[in-house]
């Protein structure tokens, strides 16, 4: 096999699981605190790569600045669904909640889909993105390295927000018990709802990622990332954000060295994550970092 | 009490005699297009009793019905095309041979549909079950997606995107609408049973019920493996109603809207099933002027979903908000009647 094309498709694979990992980001730390499965953040995703699409191509911003608008839309987006949908929901049954998160995540989808069409847009990537460099004998596009660096980038940050301020710490105690928390004197809700901003962020920056790596945005296209992101975080172990990433990078290398080197089995590249799911159900339901969420969290 | 029994028995035969009655009365006096609705009706009163079993009695977030629902038409399908005419349909590449010896009857074809569904359902609950129910729900959708992406990669059994047509008719009211009739008493009796009472254990206190020994697996496996089944039954009478499937008539929409009935009606009831299936089927006829471009009944084109989904979305979440008990909440048509005499008293 030749080395250049198996390091290429370890950059790409490098590159497609640092998307999951952000998206996956957001499904674990809502998991975290409310136990919920969010279904619609896939679709806050989607609505991250439209916004990123319309500030460059309607209203004509810079990329960075339809990135910004982006990551602040997509992140009101997720604190409206909050305190819209989920908040009332606080102490109903479970499965209240999630039948409210799939209303929302098929809400996103459709209403996207009625007012913007559901042919898929051709996103307009910046040409620097698309520049190919060569780094040791490999080429390969800006993008394919930017992703990566600032997947790590936020990373830090959030795991800083998480283990350094206040707010982290709220977040870790409302893991363990919200009633407490609440006692203490802290804003259950208004943490709640600051969660729900961070992961929403998180995923517009994934979406707009997307968006660069395959150029075009459409109604549709949180649906399966979002559940290979979730299966990712299940994968790494969920409630952990280093899990999260470890279990997006372990779906996005296996999704692009198996059509890789196996081509025949490209018609089931969506498969794999649901493979992994089940298999990690079955003989460690805890994830790879094996936290037990009943004693650990983030 | 014996008496009492024998009373609710009586209404319950008489029920059944006014349903088929109706069901007589509907294929003969009827139009084409009202036997239709009343087609769809009975099928999905099939898929809303069995899917509010898992969902609403057991109280596990379920998104199977669209995969069990495929499979189910597909082995039909499968079992009931004549093969002169899988001999034309194979487009893309030859079938296996053992495609070309499959046939069936009718009923056989139904009960091993609802059979496979039920084994697989089988297969999927270990993986599930071993751990608390929240990640059935991811497992189920993402089951749905691998159902389709088999059916499109597997032109050799399936025919791939192109699907399967010329599946004979059989589906007609008496067959729907029998299977109905079959599909609610089973469901209904399993809720009074011994399982039932299992069931809504786990529902109301998982804990409580495993401390009370109450086999929370084995409840929630059996509540899975019967909503399959039925889903099985109610996607042959499915594809052997429209007579053509294909893998996109079983995307997720297809859960969506019986998801929609058994809220809207209320979860944890069968009677409720039963109305919201009313509610909803007709009610997505009546919308239709929300989105012209859409072809009979919702799931038969996705090329162009629109405004009524999202209208359907606003619904159930608005009911989640300001609704959740649905129309009947838990109760059964002769809680109602019961009430009533209290208050009369």
């Amino acid at each position: 096999m030749d080395v250049t094309i198996f390091m290429q498709q370890m950059i790409n694979g490098f590159s497609l699981g640092s998307m999951y990992a952000l998206i996956a980001i957001g499904y674990t730390m809502v998991y975290g605190v409310l136990r919920l499965i969010n279904f619609a953040h896939g679709d806050i995703m989607m609505v991250g790569g439209f916004l990123g699409y319309f500030g460059i191509a309607v209203l004509g911003l810079p990329f960075a600045a339809a990135v910004l608008l982006a990551v602040v839309g997509s992140a009101l987006l997720g604190m409206a669904s909050d305190r819209i949908a989920y908040r009332p929901l606080r102490s109903a049954p479970k499965i209240s909640l999630l039948i409210t998160a799939i209303g929302i995540s098929f809400f996103l989808e459709n209403s996207f889909n009625v007012f913007f069409g559901g042919v898929p847009r051709a996103f307009p990537v910046p040409p620097y993105m698309e520049k190919m460099v060569e780094v040791s004998g490999l080429m390969m596009p800006v993008s394919a390295i930017l992703v990566p660096v600032v997947t790590v980038i936020l990373l830090v940050i959030i795991l800083w927000v998480l283990f350094k301020t206040k707010y982290g710490m709220a977040i870790r105690a409302l893991a363990f018990d919200v009633d407490t928390v609440n006692l203490m004197g802290i804003d259950a809700n208004r943490i709640i709802t600051l969660v729900f901003g961070m992961g929403s962020a998180l995923a517009a920056v994934g979406g707009i990622f997307w968006a660069v790596n395959y150029p075009s945005v459409e109604p549709m296209m949180g649906v399966l990332v979002g559940l290979k992101a979730f299966a990712a975080a299940v994968v790494g172990g969920i409630g952990s954000v280093g899990g999260a990433v470890i279990g997006g990078l372990i779906i996005g290398f296996t999704e692009v060295v198996v059509v890789a080197f196996f081509p025949e089995l490209g018609g089931y590249k969506d498969a794999f994550a649901f493979v992994f799911l089940i298999l990690i159900l079955l003989f460690k339901p805890t994830g790879i970092l094996g936290l037990d969420f009943e004693k650990s969290r983030f | 009490m014996n008496i009492a029994i024998k009373k609710d028995q009586w209404i319950n035969l008489a029920i059944i005699a006014v349903v088929l009655w109706f069901i007589w009365f509907a294929s003969s006096h009827f139009d084409e297009y009202t036997i239709r609705i009343l087609n769809n009706i009975a099928i999905f009163i099939i898929l809303a009793a069995s899917y509010n079993l898992i969902n609403g009695v057991t109280g596990q977030f379920s998104l199977e019905p669209n995969g069990f629902v495929a499979i189910g038409a597909y082995v039909t399908a499968l079992l009931l095309v004549t093969p002169e005419a899988k001999l034309y349909q194979y487009a893309i590449v030859d079938p296996y041979p053992f495609v070309m010896t499959l046939h069936a009857n009718f009923v056989t074809a139904l009960l091993l549909a609802g059979t496979f569904s039920a084994l697989l359902a089988l297969c999927l609950s270990f993986p599930v079950f071993r751990v608390r129910g929240d990640y059935l729900a991811i497992v189920t959708l993402g089951f749905g997606f691998i159902i389709k992406i088999l059916a499109i990669n597997n032109p050799e059994v399936t025919n791939g995107s192109l699907g399967l047509n010329d599946i004979p008719e059989f589906s007609n009211l008496y067959w729907t609408g029998g299977i109905a009739i079959i599909a609610v008493i089973v469901v209904l009796n399993i809720v009074n049973s011994k399982f039932g009472r299992a069931m809504k254990a786990v529902r109301d206190d998982e804990d409580a019920a495993t401390a009370m020994g109450v086999n929370t697996f084995k409840a929630k496996t059996l509540a899975f493996c019967t909503s399959a089944f039925f889903e099985g039954v109610g996607g042959g009478l499915l594809a052997a109603l429209l007579t053509s499937i294909s893998p996109d008539l079983f995307d997720f929409f297809f859960t969506f809207q019986l998801l929609i009935i058994i809220v809207l009606g209320g979860l944890g009831s069968t009677t409720g099933a039963i109305i919201g299936t009313v509610l909803v089927i007709g009610g997505s006829e009546w919308m239709r002027f929300l989105d012209e471009p859409m072809k009979f009944l919702s799931y038969e084109t996705t090329a162009m979903p629109g405004m009524r989904m999202v209208v359907f979305s606003l619904i159930l979440i608005f009911i989640m908000l300001f609704a959740r008990e649905g129309i009947m909440g838990k109760r059964e048509l002769k809680d109602l009647f019961k009430s009533k005499k209290k208050g009369d008293k």
